[in-house]
């Protein structure tokens, strides 16, 4: 009886969860946009398809997001292997560090990227408003998708197996592709299709580094819902983003269904080891290089200009974040931390608690319910935040008036966040032997008991790297918050685009500041949470 | 699924400690409370509502919506079932498309009678002015001297000697941009021997930038201010070099930048009591007290623009380092309400 009850709770906190925030606000901004005089009117739908501009819109946006997943893969997956396998000094940094981008907010990278891709930058050419300086700042943006899903499982995968491959006679790479690569394939589509939706939904970047002429279907809603006013267009253009993402995800998430491999994990200490020949050697120098460029130098930029003002050193931008000269605009830097901690929390906590529950849907209830749900569960990664933002005006009115409540801020968080969980968490668990738990069965432990003391464990670091993603979305404010009304609560990311938005030299640096110190802030949670060791069972 | 109701109960309890984390006190008590939206460039120090507050016993929570096309939008999309009372920040490039959704009540502030005929955009006071804000062009002091003197008018621009100077902001995602579209549509009218159109051919071949927002153009392309970019002359606000001293460290005798007078577009924002506000006579107060001396002294130094209320002095930087035009150009907003958004289209075309 509460084995029932209980499972019928499990289903129903997430189903209910995205119900509520996402499925029912995105249907009422919908039919809000296609009802004309209380009619169903498709007639913006054929308009929109019809516009050979939007139909270009519609293809930049494909090919951009594909372009920007393989460029991020094709980076991302040797850092993914040589941070998982080999023991250097610096990893725990180099892990914590990629993951730094996800909470700055475009603008601020925007100042970075411009500086470095300018004519003076180190690369010598003016990539300023190229399609490049798109995908540059994407692969900034989502390499550590790549590094931390691929890599949680990789450092757990048993080496002796390419060993063993490599002793028949294969190559090494050989032994990559024929044993590695197929048992990695669930992380690595994971990661492929949490960076597709990202840019694929690109907005800052796009308007920031692309300048006015490039433009996708999300930069065209924003436009279409808040400076031409015309609701119809921006509502026929959601229902088109959202086909063509729902589309992709079942796809998607039905391959899944059929790929998962069971494997027999390892802790990470006997996976890992000393880079010992010179060939080990180069590959963790270049790779470690690699990462310093594309994802270094950027906030190197931005921290430098928070400590050098004219030419010299200077800490007066740290000092003046307190300073009572800028009005009301002066958010004093404690009170914004404050804030965004208490948001970041909530919304990690959230994330955590529903996504974990979801996870364990859709890994032991194989079928096409199943699969739906996976799929929904990521399509808020794929709608346009302005649509989502709006949602909540039109459908949370009744029967409580959530509009205006601060909880609407970590929920936008966790809409986005919840991805993340499910995405680290399911690889895993997916690959977690069924015999485990058969064991425990045979040994006398309840369904229950068994998940909690074999699936737990090991599912809990890769959950762990899902809440750090979490944490890290929602202090860089990702998703629909810009959209919704909030209460003036500022934080960190709110405290700095006031700042930018002055003019003023030590306005632009204490906005550098701020950046620097919500930089700092996520690479200490995330180190933290990277030491996180959950009973005796070492690095699981 | 198999699992123990101890795991639900566990991220139950999970959802509900995250609840507690960051619930409000949600505390009613009789005192009168009064919603304000506003986007986020919205700053006032919070004493000056606690004076309201003292003087009225009414408490006013301040609620951003995003920029002020978004906000605008949101007013209309809840116009049925109001998110606040009072609402800030329309301006009169946005103004008949508020007009024309019935979103604000017809309120005539005693207080208007401070405020100069030419800002009160609205005969039938829906909406009263708070303050305005040229957009103006403003240029590196620096960069210009004997060899080649800073521009002076929109001509001026198209001349070959300042190829490749100026940045703008595109009209399409930013309020300065759209600002500065009017400007030249003012300025060169449609069907006259040189349109605005011919202006923006001719800038396009002078090597003007285009840029989304104003933070790019003046904190990455501009050079001066953060000193970042290499173009001298960018679309920004007549209150931007009295920020740039204000904002200076060490404070410098005169201002680093400067504003061509030529080619401004007054922006006018104005404030409403929201249709469907239950707000009342508190409402009311509130719009009356934005246009007091004790709201109207602030907005200067803390959103840069300049005060609806023609009694209320400027702080001694407005008058000391910027330029107020004295004919600032502009265009009626039922005009630009009608004409808006193919203007805009128009743009993109030439400009693509």
């Amino acid at each position: 009886m509460t084995r029932t009850v209980g499972r019928v709770v499990a289903v129903a906190i997430p189903v209910v969860f995205l119900g509520w925030f996402f499925v029912y606000p995105l249907v009422a901004i919908l039919a809000t946009g296609l009802t004309d005089a209380g009619r169903i009117d498709l007639s913006p739908l054929r308009d929109v398809l019809g516009s050979a501009r939007l139909r270009g819109v519609a293809w930049f946006t494909i090919w951009q997001a594909c372009a920007s997943t393989i460029l991020t893969l094709l980076v991302g997956l040797p850092a993914a292997y040589v941070l998982a396998r080999y023991e250097f000094p610096g990893r725990r940094l180099v892990r914590a560090a990629v993951i730094v981008p996800f909470v700055l907010p475009t603008v601020v990278v925007g100042t970075a990227f411009l500086a470095l891709l300018g004519p003076g930058g180190p690369l010598g050419v003016d990539l300023r408003r190229t399609v490049w300086a798109i995908l540059l700042a994407h692969v900034f943006y989502n390499v550590a998708v790549v590094v931390r899903t691929v890599g949680t499982l990789w450092e757990r995968l048993d080496p002796t197996l390419e060993d063993a491959a490599a002793m028949l006679g294969a190559g090494r790479w050989r032994a990559f592709r024929e044993v590695t690569l197929p048992l990695l394939r669930p992380a690595i589509a994971s990661a492929a299709s949490i960076v597709f939706l990202f840019t694929f939904t690109s907005f800052g970047v796009i308007l920031i580094l692309g300048g006015f002429r490039f433009s996708t279907l999300e930069t065209e809603i924003y436009t279409q819902a808040t400076a031409l006013f015309d609701l119809p267009v921006a509502a026929a253009i959601s229902l088109l983003q959202l086909a063509g993402v729902g589309t992709l995800l079942l796809v998607y998430s039905r391959r899944q269904a059929r790929r998962t491999v069971e494997l027999a994990l390892q802790a990470r200490a006997d996976t890992a080891r000393r880079p010992a020949t010179w060939r080990a050697r180069t590959l963790v120098t270049a790779t470690v290089t690699m990462l310093a460029l594309l994802v270094g130098s950027p906030i190197a930029v931005l921290v430098l200009r928070s400590v050098t003002a004219g030419g010299s050193w200077t800490i007066s931008f740290y000092r003046g974040l307190g300073a009572s000269t800028a009005g009301a605009l002066a958010v004093p830097p404690g009170q914004a931390i404050v804030n965004s901690l208490r948001f970041a929390t909530a919304a990690t906590v959230l994330a955590l608690g529903i996504g974990m529950l979801a996870a364990v849907i859709i890994t032991y209830r194989r079928g096409r319910l199943a699969t739906a749900f996976d799929a929904v569960l990521m399509l808020p990664l794929g709608t346009s935040a302005v649509t989502i933002g709006f949602g909540f005006l039109v459908a949370l009115g009744r029967p409580v008036d959530l509009r205006t409540s601060p909880w609407l801020v970590p929920v936008a968080h966790a809409l986005v966040a919840i991805p993340f969980v499910v995405r680290a968490a399911t690889p895993v668990m997916a690959a977690i032997p069924a015999r485990l738990r058969e064991a425990a069965a045979v040994l006398g432990a309840g369904p229950g008991r068994a998940w909690r003391e074999v699936d737990l464990p090991i599912a809990t670091r890769a959950a762990l790297v899902g809440a750090g993603f979490a944490f890290a979305v929602s202090l860089g404010e990702f998703g629909a918050t810009s959209f919704i009304a909030r209460p003036s609560t500022p934080t960190l990311p709110v405290a700095i685009f006031r700042l930018l938005g002055q003019p003023g030299a030590a306005t632009f640096g204490r906005a550098m500041a701020l950046a620097t110190i919500l930089m700092a802030l996520t690479a200490t949670a995330i180190v933290l949470a990277d030491r996180f060791r959950f009973g005796d069972l070492g690095d699981f | 699924m198999r699992t123990r109701p101890t795991a639900v109960v566990l991220a139950g309890a999970a959802v509900a400690a995250a609840l507690a984390a960051c619930g409000g006190d949600g505390a009613t008590d009789d005192m009168t409370e009064l919603t304000l939206l506003t986007h986020d460039s919205f700053a006032i120090p919070d004493e000056v509502l606690e004076a309201f507050t003292r003087e009225t016993g009414v408490t006013v929570t301040l609620t951003a919506g995003g920029d002020a096309g978004s906000v605008l939008t949101q007013a209309i999309l809840t116009k049925d079932n109001p998110i606040a009372d009072v609402m800030f920040g329309v301006d009169n490039t946005f103004l008949s498309r508020a007009l024309d959704e019935d979103i604000f009540v017809a309120y005539r502030s005693p207080a208007l009678d401070t405020v100069p005929a030419d800002l009160q955009l609205d005969p039938q006071h829906r909406v009263t002015p708070i303050d305005f804000g040229d957009v103006c062009l403003n240029y590196d002091v620096e960069a210009f001297g004997a060899d080649l003197a800073a521009p002076a008018t929109l001509e001026d621009l198209t001349d070959p000697a300042y190829r490749g100077l100026l940045v703008v902001e595109s009209p399409a995602t930013s309020s300065p941009g759209l600002a500065f579209l009017l400007a030249t549509i003012a300025r060169f009218p449609e069907g006259s021997d040189y349109p605005w159109q011919a202006y923006w051919e001719d800038l396009a071949a002078n090597d003007v930038l285009v840029t989304s927002g104003w933070e790019e153009a003046y904190n990455a392309e501009f050079s001066g201010g953060a000193g970042e970019g290499s173009r001298p002359l960018v679309v920004s606000y007549a209150s931007s070099p009295p920020a740039e001293v204000i904002f200076a460290e060490p404070r410098p005798e005169t201002a680093p930048t400067a504003v061509i007078t030529d080619g401004c577009f007054r922006q006018v924002e104005f404030a409403g009591i929201l249709e469907g506000s239950d707000g009342g006579s508190a409402a009311e107060a509130l719009v009356d007290f934005m246009l007091t001396e004790t709201f109207q002294s602030e907005v200067a130094l803390n959103m840069f623009v300049f005060p609806a209320n023609a009694d209320v002095a400027l702080p001694p930087e407005f008058v000391e380092f910027t330029i107020v035009p004295t004919t600032p150009l502009t265009i009626d907003p039922r005009e630009i309400g009608n004409r808006r958004d193919a203007w805009i289209g128009e743009w993109i075309e030439i400009m693509q």
